[in-house]
This record gives C-alpha cells, sequence and structure tokens, in this order.
C-alpha cells in the first residue's frame, strides 16, 4: 500500500481530531511525577502517535493546536512552550518517513527508532527551543528556564515513548491480516 | 419510458484486501424520478453497492472493478469523486460524523464553500435549502443544540445545495427514535415529490414503507436477488429466506394462515386489503387465545423520587419513581433526550442524584464508588470499541477481576465460565480485532458478567444491527435472562421491546409516563405521541380485521412470536 | 467536570461586532508589544487598555473567575520560583543594586529585583485580559475563516474548525470510556503506583484512541463526498467581510505597537525601562 499524502483529506482530518484529543487528555489526563509540581503529560504520547501514522505535519499541528487552544481557555497561549510542543511533535513525526505502520509491521527496530527521534524532537524543543523563545521574550532568567526545559524534557520524552509506543503496538495489530485463525 | 440515470452492467468489485468479490454481477437500471429500496442483511454487499454509486470506491477505497456503472451515460470509473458528488448526494448514516460545520449555516454551506462560491451566493443559496428542510429558523445552531430528526435534515439540506439529482441515503434510520424516523421518511419522499431519483438502503423495512417505494432490490452475498415492486416482493417469501424482517403485519397474517398476494396491496398497512381474509385472522385469534405469564414480583432495584440535572436549572429527570424485580428483563424507552440514558447513568453511579434514593435489595446506593457498584449493577456501553483495551479475549474478561486482586486460578475458572456462556469459548485465543461486531458486543457483556452483576444494563444493544445479528444478540440475552439474570435494555427499538421484554416503562422530558406491559404502549395514542413512540401496525391490523379486542391481539402475537423463536409450536 | 469551549455569546457591543481578523490581528500586535518590551509604562499601557476593552465588551467578573485563579497561581508560582533561581537577575539587567533588606546569603532582596520581577509579572499579566476577551468574543468558524484570509493554509484552517466542531465529541467519547473502565475497577486516582497508573491510562487511551480513528474515516469520507480538497481555495460561509471600525482597531493597535518599537529604540536604547540610572 502506498503511504497517505501529507495533505490528503484524512491527514487533515486525523490533525483536527487529534488536535482536540490532545486538548481533552491534557486537560484531564496528568499523572502527578516523583518531581513536585510537575506532571507527566499523556497528551504528548497522543501527539507522537499522530505524528508517526499521520506523518511530522500532522504531528506539529495536533499538539501545537491542542496546546494553544488549552492554553487560550485559561487566559492566554504561553507561545514559547506552545511552539516547542510542536516542534517535539513535528520532529518525533519525521519517523513516519522510516517506518510503516499501516503495514502493521511493528516490531524492535521500528520502536527504538520511533523512540530515538522523539527523545530527539523533545531535547531540541525543551532544552533549547522553549529555553531560548523564554529568554527572548520575557527575560526569565537562565538557570530557570534551563532546569526547567530539562525537567519537561525527561517528562514528555518519558510519555512520548512510553504512551506513543503502546498506542503504536496496539495500532499496528488492528492492521495484521485476519486469515490465519481458526476456532478451537 | 424514463431516462435510465444509473447502470450496472454485469458489475463486479472485489477490493485489494479480500479473497472474493463483493459484489458479483451485477445488473441494475435505476431510471429518472424512481425511488428504489435496497434491503439485504449485514454483508450482502448493499453498502458496497452504495459506495459504487457515490464514488467511495474505487476513490477511497481501493478494489478491482470488472463490468461498467453508468451515471448519466458517463463512465464512473474515468470520472473523479468531485465529478460524482455534484450528480449524486450522500447522507451518511451517522448525521453526527456527517456535521462536520460549527454551525448548521455552515455545514449546508460545506459543498458551496468548496466549490469557492462567492459570500452572498452562498447566503441565498444556505438560506433557499434551509427552508426547503424546516431548518431555517436555526442557521446558528451548533449541533450540539439539535435533536438527531434536526442533525438528519441539515444532511440532507448539506447534499441538496449541490442541486444534485440523485439522493443516495445510507441507512437513514439507524439513530432516529420511531416518529422521527417516520417524519424522516415523509420528509424523504417530499424531497421524491421535487422530482430527485431517490436510493435508501436501509433493513428497517416496514419503517421505510410508511411512504411509497417504486421497487425494493433484496440483496444477499453480493447478488440481487429480487428486483421488484414492494407489493410483489412482500407476496414472496425471499425475505424470510433471507434474514429480512417482514413488516409485522405481514408476519401475523402468515402466523394466521394467510397466502399474501399482490392484489391485497401489502405495502403499507393503511391499503392492505383483508376483507377476503379477516376471518382467517379472527379464527387464529380465538384458536390462539393465550395470556402472557405474570412474573413473579420480588423487587430488586427500587428507586425513589429521582431527580437530576446537569446545570442545576434543566432538569433531566425528575421525581422518578420506579422498582425492577429480580429476573426481569425490562426496556426502558422514550425519545432521544428523554433522560434514558441518564437514568442508567445514576443507576450505576457515573453520575451522582441531585435528590432521591436507589435501594439495591434494600440497600441504598449513595455511598458506593463506581467500582463497588460494578459488582452489583453493571453496564455495557452501545459501541463495543469504546470498552475494548486488551488484545486477546481472555485478558479483556479478565481485566476485571485481575484488577480487583482475584488469584489467577478463579479467574481462570470464572473467565471460562463466562465465555462458554457468551459462547467465546471458540474464539479463546484470538485477537479482539478479528471478531465482527456482534462478536465483539458479546465480549463486552462477557466482561461486565465475569463481575457477576445481580443487574446488567445495556444501552442500544442492537442499535445499528441487521435482523439476523439483532436476533442473535436478543436471543442470547434471553437465554442470560431465563437463568436468572435481571435486564435493564435501554432502546428506541420498538420490535425489541415488544416481543423480548414484557414490561416497558417509557421517559418523556424526564418524567416516568407508564410503567406496564410493554405491547400496551404501543397501543395507546396519547402515549405514543407523548414519547415519541409509533403506533404498532399488529393493532391496526386487529382493527381492520374486526377483532373486538386488538390490544388480546397483540399480546396473542407476542406469545406466538416467542414460541416460533423457541421451536415450540 | 465539562468545559465549554468557546463560551462565545453574540451581545451588542463594539467589540463583538469586530471582525475575528481583526481581533486576532490586535490580539496579535498587542502581545507582542508587551513581549517585546520590558518598559513598565508601556506594558502598563496595554494593561490598562485591555482592562478598558473588558469593560467594553462586558465580560463579566463569573465568566472569567476560574481563568484568573489559574492564571494567579501560575503569576505567584512564576514570581517565587524566579526569585529561588535568580535573585540578582534585576542587578545583571539594569546595572546597579540598591539593598533592601538581606534573607540569607546570596537571597537578597534589592529595588532592581523588585522592579524586574513586578514588570515581567505585569508582563504575562497584561497578555491575559486579551486572551481571554479573544477567546469570549470571537465566534470560532469566524476565526478559522479569517486565518485562512491572512494567508495560513485552508487546510490547517480546516483542522482548527474540526478541532473545534469535534472537541465536545471526544470529551464525550472519554467521558464515557472512563467511566466505563472504572467501574471495571480502573482506578485513577492518586492511590496508585506510577507504573500501575500508567496500566490504567493506556486501558482508557487505547479504545478512545481507535474510537477516533474510526470518527477520522467516517468524516474523511462524509468531507470528500461533498467536494472537500478539490481545488486550491475555498470561500467561508463563516467570514465577515471588514468595515470601517475594523480597520480603525487594526490602526490603533499597529501605532501602538509601532509607537512601542520606536520607545525601545530611541528612548530606551533597549527593551528595558531602566529607571535606575
Amino acid at each position: 500500500m502506498t503511504k497517505k499524502s501529507l495533505f490528503s483529506t484524512k491527514t487533515i482530518v486525523a490533525t483536527g481530531l487529534g488536535a482536540a484529543l490532545f486538548m481533552v487528555l491534557f486537560m484531564f489526563v496528568k499523572i502527578p511525577s516523583p518531581i513536585p509540581e510537575t506532571n507527566l503529560q499523556i497528551a504528548y504520547g497522543v501527539s507522537a502517535f499522530f505524528g508517526a501514522v499521520f506523518g511530522p505535519i500532522c504531528g506539529f499541528l495536533v499538539a501545537f493546536i491542542g496546546h494553544a487552544l488549552n492554553d487560550f481557555s485559561y487566559g492566554a497561549p504561553w507561545w514559547s512552550w506552545v511552539i516547542a510542543s510542536g516542534v517535539a511533535a513535528a520532529i518525533g513525526g519525521m519517523v513516519y518517513f522510516m517506518i510503516d505502520a499501516d503495514s502493521g509491521k511493528i516490531g524492535k527496530s521500528e520502536i527504538f527508532k520511533f523512540c530515538a527521534m522523539n527523545i530527539v524532537g523533545n531535547a531540541i524543543a525543551w532544552v533549547i527551543v522553549a529555553p531560548i523563545l523564554d529568554i527572548v521574550i520575557y527575560a526569565e532568567p537562565v538557570n530557570l528556564v534551563f532546569t526547567q526545559g530539562l525537567v519537561a524534557f525527561v517528562l514528555d520524552a518519558i510519555c512520548a515513548c512510553v504512551v506513543g509506543s503502546l498506542l503504536l503496538l496496539a495500532y499496528a495489530k488492528t492492521k495484521t491480516s485476519k486469515g490465519s485463525l481458526t476456532k478451537e | 419510458m424514463r431516462q435510465p440515470v444509473i447502470q450496472f452492467k454485469d458489475f463486479t468489485f472485489q477490493y485489494y484486501s479480500q479473497a472474493e468479490p463483493t459484489l458479483h454481477n451485477i445488473n441494475l437500471t435505476i431510471h429518472s424520478g424512481e425511488k428504489i429500496l435496497i434491503v439485504g442483511p449485514s454483508g450482502s454487499g448493499k453498502s458496497t453497492l452504495g459506495h459504487c454509486l457515490n464514488g467511495l470506491i474505487p476513490f477511497s477505497y481501493k478494489g478491482e472493478i470488472q463490468g461498467s456503472l453508468l451515471i448519466h451515460d458517463s463512465e464512473t470509473k474515468t470520472q473523479t469523486l468531485f465529478d460524482l458528488s455534484k450528480q449524486i448526494g450522500t447522507v451518511l448514516q451517522d448525521s453526527d460524523g456527517q456535521f462536520v460545520g460549527l454551525t448548521v449555516g455552515e455545514d449546508i454551506a460545506f459543498a458551496l464553500e468548496n466549490d469557492n462560491v462567492p459570500l452572498p451566493a452562498m447566503k441565498d443559496r444556505v438560506k433557499k435549502i434551509a427552508q426547503l428542510v424546516s431548518m431555517d429558523e436555526l442557521l446558528g445552531s451548533n449541533p450540539f443544540e439539535l435533536s438527531g430528526g434536526q442533525k438528519q435534515r441539515v444532511s440532507l439540506a448539506g447534499v441538496l445545495v449541490d442541486d444534485v439529482d440523485i439522493l443516495l441515503f445510507d441507512e437513514p434510520l439507524a439513530n432516529l427514535d420511531p416518529a422521527t424516523g417516520k417524519t424522516a421518511i415523509e420528509l424523504i419522499d417530499d424531497i421524491h415529490d421535487e422530482g430527485k431519483t431517490v436510493v435508501i438502503i436501509e433493513h428497517r423495512l416496514e419503517d421505510v414503507l410508511h411512504r411509497n417505494i417504486d421497487r425494493i432490490i433484496v440483496m444477499n452475498e453480493g447478488r440481487i436477488l429480487m428486483d421488484d415492486t414492494p407489493n410483489n416482493v412482500l407476496s414472496s417469501n425471499i425475505l424470510l429466506e433471507q434474514g429480512i424482517r417482514e413488516p409485522l403485519y405481514i408476519t401475523a397474517c402468515k402466523y394466521a394462515g394467510i397466502k399474501i398476494t399482490p392484489d391485497m396491496n401489502p405495502e403499507h398497512i393503511s391499503t392492505f386489503n383483508i376483507d377476503a381474509v379477516a376471518n382467517q385472522l379472527q379464527s387464529w385469534f380465538k384458536t390462539h387465545n393465550r395470556t402472557l405469564p405474570t412474573p413473579k414480583e420480588k423487587s430488586l432495584l427500587e428507586i425513589n423520587h429521582l431527580s437530576f440535572s446537569y446545570d442545576g436549572s434543566r432538569k433531566i429527570l425528575e421525581d422518578i419513581n420506579l422498582i425492577i424485580n429480580e429476573g426481569e428483563m425490562i426496556s426502558i424507552v422514550g425519545k432521544n433526550g428523554a433522560g434514558k440514558s441518564t437514568l442508567s447513568k445514576l443507576i450505576v453511579g457515573f453520575e451522582k442524584e441531585d435528590k432521591g434514593s436507589i435501594l439495591l435489595e434494600g440497600q441504598d446506593l449513595v455511598n458506593y464508588t463506581i467500582k463497588e457498584r460494578a459488582e452489583h449493577v453493571g453496564i455495557v456501553l452501545q459501541n463495543p470499541n469504546q470498552m475494548i483495551s486488551k488484545n486477546l479475549i481472555y485478558d479483556e474478561i479478565a481485566l476485571g477481576l485481575r484488577i480487583r486482586n482475584i488469584n489467577e486460578e478463579e479467574i481462570e475458572k470464572r473467565v471460562l465460565d463466562v465465555m462458554k456462556i457468551c459462547g467465546l469459548l471458540p474464539f479463546k485465543s484470538w485477537p479482539i480485532s478479528a471478531l465482527s461486531y456482534g462478536q465483539k458486543k458479546r465480549v463486552t457483556i462477557a466482561c461486565i458478567l465475569v463481575l457477576n452483576p445481580k443487574i446488567l444494563i445495556l444501552d442500544e444493544p442492537t442499535a445499528g444491527q441487521d435482523y439476523h445479528h439483532y436476533s442473535e444478540i436478543m436471543e442470547f440475552l434471553e437465554s442470560l435472562n431465563k437463568n436468572g439474570q435481571t435486564i435493564i435494555l435501554i432502546t428506541h427499538d420498538m420490535h425489541l421491546m415488544l416481543e423480548y421484554t414484557p414490561r416497558a416503562i417509557v421517559l418523556a422530558n424526564g418524567k416516568k409516563l407508564a410503567d406496564t406491559k410493554a405491547y400496551e404502549v404501543l397501543c395507546d395514542p396519547v402515549l405514543i405521541q407523548e414519547a415519541n413512540l409509533k403506533e404498532t401496525s399488529l393493532f391496526e391490523l386487529a382493527q381492520k380485521a374486526h377483532i373486538s379486542d386488538p390490544l388480546k391481539f397483540v399480546e396473542c402475537f407476542i406469545i406466538q412470536e416467542r414460541r416460533e423463536r423457541n421451536h415450540e409450536s | 467536570m465539562k468545559v465549554k469551549m468557546f463560551s462565545y455569546n453574540q451581545l451588542d457591543t463594539y467589540i463583538h461586532h469586530l471582525s475575528g481578523l481583526t481581533k486576532f490581528v490586535c490580539f496579535l500586535l498587542l502581545t507582542t508589544t508587551v513581549m517585546l518590551s520590558f518598559d513598565i509604562r508601556v506594558i502598563l499601557f496595554v494593561l490598562i487598555l485591555s482592562f478598558a476593552l473588558f469593560k467594553v465588551a462586558k465580560i463579566k467578573f463569573s465568566q472569567v473567575k476560574l481563568m484568573l485563579i489559574y492564571v494567579f497561581i501560575f503569576l505567584i508560582t512564576n514570581f517565587i520560583l524566579t526569585f529561588v533561581f535568580a535573585p540578582l537577575q534585576g542587578v545583571e539587567i539594569y546595572g546597579t543594586e540598591h539593598v533592601l533588606f538581606t534573607i540569607a546569603g546570596p537571597y537578597v532582596v534589592t529595588l532592581e529585583q523588585l522592579f524586574y520581577q513586578i514588570t515581567k509579572l505585569l508582563k504575562y499579566l497584561s497578555i491575559v485580559p486579551l486572551g481571554i476577551m479573544f477567546f469570549l468574543t470571537t465566534n470560532p468558524s469566524e476565526f478559522a475563516s479569517s486565518l485562512n484570509k491572512i494567508k495560513v493554509n485552508y487546510k490547517a484552517c480546516t483542522a482548527l474548525s474540526l478541532t473545534l466542531r469535534y472537541f465536545p465529541d471526544v470529551q464525550r467519547d472519554y467521558h464515557s470510556i472512563s467511566l466505563a473502565q472504572q467501574a471495571r475497577g480502573t482506578e485513577l486516582s492518586n492511590k496508585e503506583k506510577l507504573s500501575k497508573r500508567f496500566k490504567n491510562i493506556i486501558s482508557i487511551l487505547t479504545p478512545l484512541i481507535f474510537t477516533t480513528l474510526d470518527r477520522i474515516e467516517l468524516i474523511t469520507n462524509a468531507m470528500e463526498l461533498r467536494g472537500y480538497g478539490k481545488s486550491k481555495t475555498r470561500t467561508w460561509y463563516a467570514y465577515r467581510p471588514l468595515n470601517k471600525n475594523d480597520y480603525i482597531a487594526m490602526g490603533v493597535c499597529l501605532a501602538i505597537f509601532i509607537a512601542s518599537l520606536l520607545i525601545t529604540t530611541f528612548v530606551n536604547h533597549s527593551i528595558y525601562f531602566n529607571p535606575f540610572i
């Protein structure tokens, strides 16, 4: 089967609904992490999953729209972090070009690639993009933003890798062939 | 002779993922201005046929086509999906999925927006079309403020806006309550009168026949088995043979040994001429005059003065009182939004009542958590996909027990027991994704049953199922009930209520309107009106046959149905 | 626990009558003004302006109470953290040190630090009413259409408008799935161990993802059957042409933006306004 186009109607719809899903999880599903005052945001697993299945643009918009709308409902978007969320999912979503989730063949090496890309994506987003934007826009103290960025990197990378991999495996399993089963 | 607009010639289609063709050698011609009904069990190929018409095949679902399909004399293979969408408008089954705009106006305008129609022309056109379906007052409303019937009107307007001359309706009745379904059929008929060609795919035959149909196409296993007028189709035995439900008045006549012929005009109950055979019905009634047994009454669940509202002002439920007896199978019916689902959510503790109490065997459930309540009252959601989280059936059913820290030995015993009851043992090691919808439904029922709840609540257990799967699910539930399981069904399927549940509770606007025998509900015009239900045709049949006690006739019919089902005579 | 997205009401005020495009452009101009400036005078001006506009838009306190509580919690946390991590950030920026009192060790409270932190706090605070106002007075569909007018790709606009359309549906799916799993015994409270909670959340997330994928398939078909994506452009039913008031509003905001840039370049010679030298 050929890959879906990055701009097909299906990808657009997946982006819209993925962002809605991201938002719902961002608002309601937080696991308090061992570090006080921080949460494991399960939503990053969803943006990583959509990135891997529908491509980096979809991943970017899922996280970007989802995060921005979530922030709007509390006041105003914190753009530096909204952009960082998008960047993390976009880079993680590059794995779309390396694996084919729709074929149903997701093994150790695919999961490894998925996790590697998402770790890189989250590192760039939270250790470079977000802190620099914070310093430029808000003149935040350097050590504060890098500490926050490092914590965010670790937590979000964990969510993206663990939750994303599990979803990817579950997705691949529904794509396996059905002819091989017999009743007992 | 009218102009042919749709012509299938030796048309065969095979999905790439399948080993066998789904459609075999279809030959079918539909003429301009005709109104066609396509019936067939699930898997008969009727939806695939619909997809070929609107272009989703081959543009979205890939496969191999042989033969030809002409629409307006041009081959569909050489056109694009967008060309086809200008000729055939499709109204999908799920009106929530089809409603892509944020408001009514935007949704109707969607096709025009894609055509780059300038704003003033677009507004004019939307207004005109909205008037046609009586939605012009609600152009600014969002989908959450609309009822199911209104959403369907919007869907219809959304395809009419393109000025298509063929309309395809994919199971238009699936998500509507009976009265709204009736209005929908009337609306389709009105649109047809404007000169449109109409193709309806639906298995609720009796409801579609509320208005005239030119031809019925009966399909099964990818072939057209019959293509004839409703009178001829109803006079044959093909519907029964192919697992499609006949109108109830036809079934009743067949019980009485009456041979249906086209000249009796069986297509509507109102035109059905039974003068010559009325005496046969009367004598059947005399010889089959039985009474349903009254069940023993031992109260299990007691609901007292229950009130609830989501926002504190608009009451969803108001002062509901009712008793569910042990071993009962009972229906809760009423129009969409009447509070049926809310009532079930309160019973299982998903929502908290504002006032009143719920007692199970005399014990107040108020302080039980959702998890604790689940061991007493279990609920099965309408969509099985919303409940399934594991890959293997065994693990899925064991989930609730594992969380409760029961030892593996005990778990295995209980899971296997439940699998046996639910007929799932042959699929023990299958992944859930390989199961059919009906089998998945059984898995979700098994997941709840394994916790041994005293009461099982099912929300629309048969929604969207054809007669065969409907019967399969309902007979399974009936067998559970015979083993003593108390079951509450939330439904707007009148057949289900009539045939399987002796007692029914009718809700409307948050209040309990009636709590009585199921067949009495469908014979009470006032109640039917207030709760958006639909009178059963059996009642009218009895009246036509000058039977003195039509209510009793309906009761006798149900008893007969049950016997036939259980192969007694 | 129901969050209503865009609890937008059409009121008869000047702000409501502006087009979504205007409001978005003004929102971006004013927030960028504040972001690019560390001058307390500019920030105070925008802050007062935005609260005045709040009054014009007839936004009631009860509508925004919850949001404001969140914002205050955030601001206080940020205020404390900033001090803990960088007690001398202000001294570094402004180049002077006026010690007020010493707490312990390196933790000295200086006038510069107070000034810096208060400026920063106001900076965040002034953006909030603008965001809330934009959110409460803008018709969401008109907003999506106006993004397209400022050359955002129409497919991205569709994605945004689908997010707004289906958020309540996905939320409802999430609730029913989560309740059904809780009934089976899945514990979501804080009592469980971390790994167990991950597992439990996956048992909700898996059905939620698959339900959503089903929905995606359905909506895709529905949209393609109505000609979505056939041409490179599309028009928008919800689009409202601009009128005189729109241009005035954008003009005023642009003027503020430019004035602030001029102050930065010619008066302060940096993004900071320094009262200490």
